[in-house]
């Protein structure tokens, strides 16, 4: 057993986090800059937060992540982390050649209490910064939230630092891309386009972290969301959050600074929240769904009608980030499934409230997020109410190997397998996708497990 | 070794690299890009501070800590105190593989433990939480060791971790538990955490068991991580020959083995740079000398095997040794005749490590291939000159913030395996007894040696040399690959390996001459990028008559 181990009684813990269901702020910051066009985004902290986000994200990627680093020494520790920052902004400028500069912060800059807003404006006043070119930045602790939290600081600094109102309103509406992957933010970008609505989607990492093969590195890949979109957000007409821990504060943002006022509604997972984006993203702009988004969702709810009986009663287990979790759950109990032990290490009242409203149907369910809910404790759940599949990031795999469970990778990170960063898990087409793996990952085991009289040709 | 490679110039190389930096990192950075004599070997600027801004390879002391040195030993529950990432990163990340003997013994590898700290532990200090968590890890696993390792901003805000584990380790009694000071912030590497992890695994665990293991030849592996099977089939051979391995820092590795290492007649070190301190302080405190070998590659495995018999200086052993040779030999020649005229006079670049880059080399030479350029991320001087440089390293600001500790012989236990006239005869053997020549001995004249290579430094390296493989880790595997040059992940080996002994060469020369001859690299350019379709380029002629 690889979590051999692991006890089936469950003991209450507050000092210990086994096997988490999140990570840090940091990465998630790392990650949303990306999605900027022409940006380098900086960790302002020892090498090894660098290191290791960018590690993180090349693994999930498998393409190369550019980021730099204040490499803070036990000195920088002891007295402040300005010099190095100052002295990175000079570098990079002169070697690199950004247009954007995204510092983001970490425990260490954190704890002896760097102030990044003070340090950019000093670089700013003593010409390190050249013309036309912008150092953004965002607060993002580790000791705080998590990698969600992170993502969410930096998009909401990037709305902050970048919007500006002009006065004049443009016919465009915001969309503020939750953490999801390059795909989906394509697949958005799709939608927005058969809708015929004209937006700003931001952050976009379409284009940056699935750049094509030509034989030449190109530092700043053709993806990501233009300063001049950036700085044209606070004339739209509305903003569309999606997301209510990743996307929303952005757009709380936004509005406080520029009044565009903003809907948040849930990421565009499956059947019911796609309904709502759709609805809301027309409503918006005043336009008709048209024919075509029509008849990709009815291709949908073929499937499910078709196979509804391979779906029904399934039990499942689910981890990862609240903005994604909230709306598969709501997918799973849609196909008439049963999400019954779901745990997220992003902490925050949203979650619970959420979840509690959509598993209203299935009582005896467990869910749990913020600290010490962690992959451990949804493997003990699992361990006394065993289920039919386990949906999670790559981690998910020591589990469903031990417990012999059907595990569908989903979230982040994903270490072992391509595609998420290829086809989307969002919209119609995205849930259709999810659905396929869903019962391919029923079958297989049907078809590997099944006794020979009780084998199907036909399923 | 013939130079048959053209290499460019070298000063001009040298200058291209740092054009583009402002005038202060330029000076810095000349001072880390050597150009290689090895008759006079020229002293290149390294374990240095790496330039803020700069795009670099390099990690911190946690990782050099936790993830190099403790993360292989699988029957520690190792407690990382801090925010979550720092323990979340380090998971299962470094593929160090582990075989516990039976189903039901101690396995944490899998796991990734962390006292999550939160704002408020910051603010009102964090000790309390640490010494929950570890009474909870005691409470679920009842493991017979307990480490914990320290993040940045404990040390800033003052937890004592040393004060907590040994509060908890005297509470239990029947658990060792202690601590480790790697905040990333130490030293200017991963370099830092190697040192800080060897004073702790010696103070902690060697010593602590005195059993003498059964076993005519006894010996501890050392700096070997078993990455991708590594120290398994370095097991194998030992085995094989009659060797006793007491135990590997850290591959495959217990607790018990640990702490019984100190009762081995011989420490042979693999990765000079992370466990260097460990066979100092065996050999002040025990009598034990050490001796660096090298198992990449096939040759250099039969070498050091030939060593450590000679070594042992047993006429059985070396007859033995010359039969497992002779047996294993055959099957590497058989790959090697096949694989040899389709990597004969490429050329490779080794960024990685502290050992590696220069280990590999051995493996390119067997393949016919020259490296022309190479570095670590994280090695000082000696590991590149030789170790005859120490006395002239000067200690700087960030080396001095480590502790060295203070070893004296053990009144009871020291016993010196060899007499210094023996052990001198072995020198003159041509046995690294307690040195280490460096990897610039080994490499050609011309050739370039860079420390800490920037990702800027490797893509103009790249541009210049053309090389045909490229070897460094996972941050930079897709950005060389998307310049068309293929990338040997030698961290993470792509998840394939062993590459020590010799199972391990022939899978590295396959490895490679699958990478280096791939078709797919000559598909990049589309058809219509390639032969007119409105691009400006002609047609070929063999389209027009077909």
């Amino acid at each position: 057993m690889l979590l051999r181990h692991t006890p089936k009684e469950v003991i209450a813990r507050e000092g210990l986090t086994i096997n988490p269901a999140k990570t840090c702020q940091p990465i998630g910051a790392m990650y949303a800059a990306l999605g900027i066009h022409g940006c380098l985004p900086h960790s302002h902290g020892s090498q090894g937060c660098c290191s290791y986000h960018r590690s993180t994200l090349t693994r999930h990627y498998k393409e190369p992540v550019m980021a730099a680093t204040s490499s803070f020494t036990e000195g920088a520790s002891v007295f402040g982390g300005q010099a190095n920052l100052l002295a990175a902004i000079e570098t990079i400028f002169s070697v690199y050649e950004p247009d954007i500069i995204a510092v983001h912060s970490t425990c260490l800059s954190e704890t002896i209490g760097d102030d990044l807003q003070q340090i950019t404006k000093k670089a700013k006043d003593d010409g390190k910064i050249p013309e036309g070119k912008y150092v953004i930045y965002a607060s993002t602790p580790s000791f705080v939230g998590s990698h969600v939290t992170g993502y969410a600081n930096m998009v909401t600094g990037i709305a902050e630092q970048f919007a500006q109102s002009t006065g004049e309103k443009k016919e465009q509406i915001n969309i503020i891309a939750g953490w999801m992957e390059p795909s989906d933010m394509r697949e958005i970008k799709k939608l927005s386009k058969e809708l015929g609505v004209k937006i700003v989607l931001f952050p976009d990492t379409s284009d940056v972290l699935d750049a094509p093969q030509t034989g030449k590195h190109v530092f700043y890949p053709k993806g990501g969301t233009t300063v001049e979109e950036l700085k044209s957000i606070g004339d739209s007409s509305s903003s569309l959050a999606l997301g209510c821990i990743s996307a929303e504060p952005a757009a709380i943002a936004l509005d406080k600074k520029c009044k565009v006022p903003f809907e948040t509604v849930d990421m565009p997972i499956g059947l019911s929240a796609t309904d709502r984006f759709i609805m809301s993203l027309s409503k918006a702009a005043g336009v008709e769904v048209p024919d075509e988004i029509t008849a990709e969702r009815g291709r949908l709810i073929d499937v499910m009608t078709d196979m509804e009986q391979y779906f029904y009663g399934k039990k499942v287990a689910l981890f990862g980030d609240p903005d994604q979790i909230i709306p598969l759950t709501e997918f799973l109990l849609d196909l008439n499934m049963k999400p019954i032990h779901i745990v997220s290490g992003t902490p925050g009242q949203r979650f619970e409230k959420r979840m509690k409203e959509i598993l209203r149907r299935i009582p005896e369910a467990n869910f749990k997020n913020g600290l010490n809910a962690d992959m451990f404790l949804l493997h003990q759940w699992m361990k006394n109410e065993p289920v039919d599949l386990l949906i999670g990031n790559t981690y998910g795999k020591y589990i469903a190997r031990d417990e012999n469970v059907p595990f569908l990778r989903f979230g982040f990170p994903i270490l072992d397998r391509i595609g998420h960063s290829y086809f989307p898990n969002i919209g119609y087409s995205g849930s259709l996708r999810l659905l396929e793996k869903i019962l391919n990952a029923f079958m297989d085991r049907q078809d590997r497990e099944a006794l020979e009289e009780k084998f199907e040709l036909v399923m | 070794m013939e130079a048959n490679i053209h290499f460019p110039d070298p000063s001009k190389v040298r200058e291209e690299l740092t054009q583009r930096y402002p005038a202060k990192v330029a000076k810095k950075r000349t001072k880390s890009i050597i150009i290689n004599d090895p008759e006079t070997i020229p002293e290149v600027q390294a374990n240095v501070r790496t330039v803020p801004g700069i795009i670099t390879q390099r990690g911190c002391s946690y990782a050099g800590c936790k993830g190099v040195v403790l993360g292989p030993t699988r029957d520690i529950v190792n407690i990382v105190h801090g925010p979550i990432g720092c323990s979340f990163y380090a998971w299962l990340t470094r593929r160090n593989q582990t075989r516990p003997e039976t189903p039901e013994h101690e396995n944490y590898i899998t796991y990734c433990f962390s006292t999550d700290m939160q704002e408020e532990n910051v603010v009102f200090g964090g000790e309390k939480k640490l010494k929950q968590a570890i009474q909870e890890a005691y409470d679920l696993f009842h493991p017979k060791s307990i480490a914990i390792f320290s993040t940045c901003p404990v040390g800033l805000i003052g937890d004592d971790v040393h004060a907590a584990s040994k509060e908890m380790r005297e509470k239990f009694g029947d658990c060792n538990v202690f601590g480790f000071s790697c905040e990333g912030y130490r030293g200017v590497s991963q370099s830092a955490g190697h040192h800080i992890a060897n004073n702790g695994v010696f103070k902690h665990m060697v010593g602590r068991n005195n059993t003498i293991k059964e076993g005519k030849f006894k010996l501890n592996l050392l700096g070997e991580y078993n990455i991708g099977g590594d120290a398994f089939e370095i097991e194998r051979i030992f085995e094989k020959a009659g060797i006793t391995l007491v135990a590997s820092f850290s591959g495959n590795s217990t607790v018990g083995q640990l702490e019984n290492a100190h009762t081995a007649d011989l420490n042979v070190i693999m990765c000079h740079r992370s466990i260097n301190y460990m066979g100092e302080m065996m050999e002040t405190k025990y009598g034990i000398p050490w001796m660096k070998v090298n198992f990449v590659g096939a040759e250099s495995t039969a070498k050091s095997l030939r060593k450590i018999a000679e070594y042992f200086g047993d006429e059985e052993l070396k007859a033995k040794v010359e039969e497992v040779i002779a047996e294993e030999m055959p099957k590497v020649k058989a790959v090697i005749d096949d694989i040899r005229p389709r990597t004969e006079g490429k050329t490779a670049m080794l960024f990685v490590g502290g050992s590696r880059a220069h280990h590999y080399q051995d493996l390119f030479t067997e393949l016919g291939m020259t490296t022309v350029a190479a570095g670590y991320e994280f090695a000082h001087r000696d590991d590149y000159e030789g170790r005859h440089v120490l006395p002239s390293i000067k200690v700087d600001a960030d080396s001095k913030n480590i502790e060295e500790l203070k070893i004296v012989a053990d009144p009871e236990l020291y016993q010196p395996r060899k007499t210094e006239a023996e052990l001198e005869a072995l020198k003159e053997k041509g046995l690294e007894i307690n040195g280490y020549e460096g990897m610039m001995k080994q490499m050609m004249k011309k050739s370039l040696v860079v420390d800490d290579v920037s990702h800027y430094e490797s893509e103009k390296l790249i541009e210049i040399y053309k090389p045909d493989i490229f070897c460094a880790g996972i941050k930079e595997k897709y950005v060389v690959q998307k310049m068309g040059v293929p990338l040997k992940q030698l961290h993470s080996y792509d998840y394939g390996g062993p590459y020590t002994g010799f199972v391990g060469a022939t899978n590295f020369y396959r490895d490679i001459d699958r990478m280096v001859n791939n078709p797919v690299w000559k598909l990049i350019k589309a058809p219509w990028e390639t032969a007119g379709n409105g691009k400006g380029a002609e047609l070929e002629a063999s389209y027009v008559t077909q």
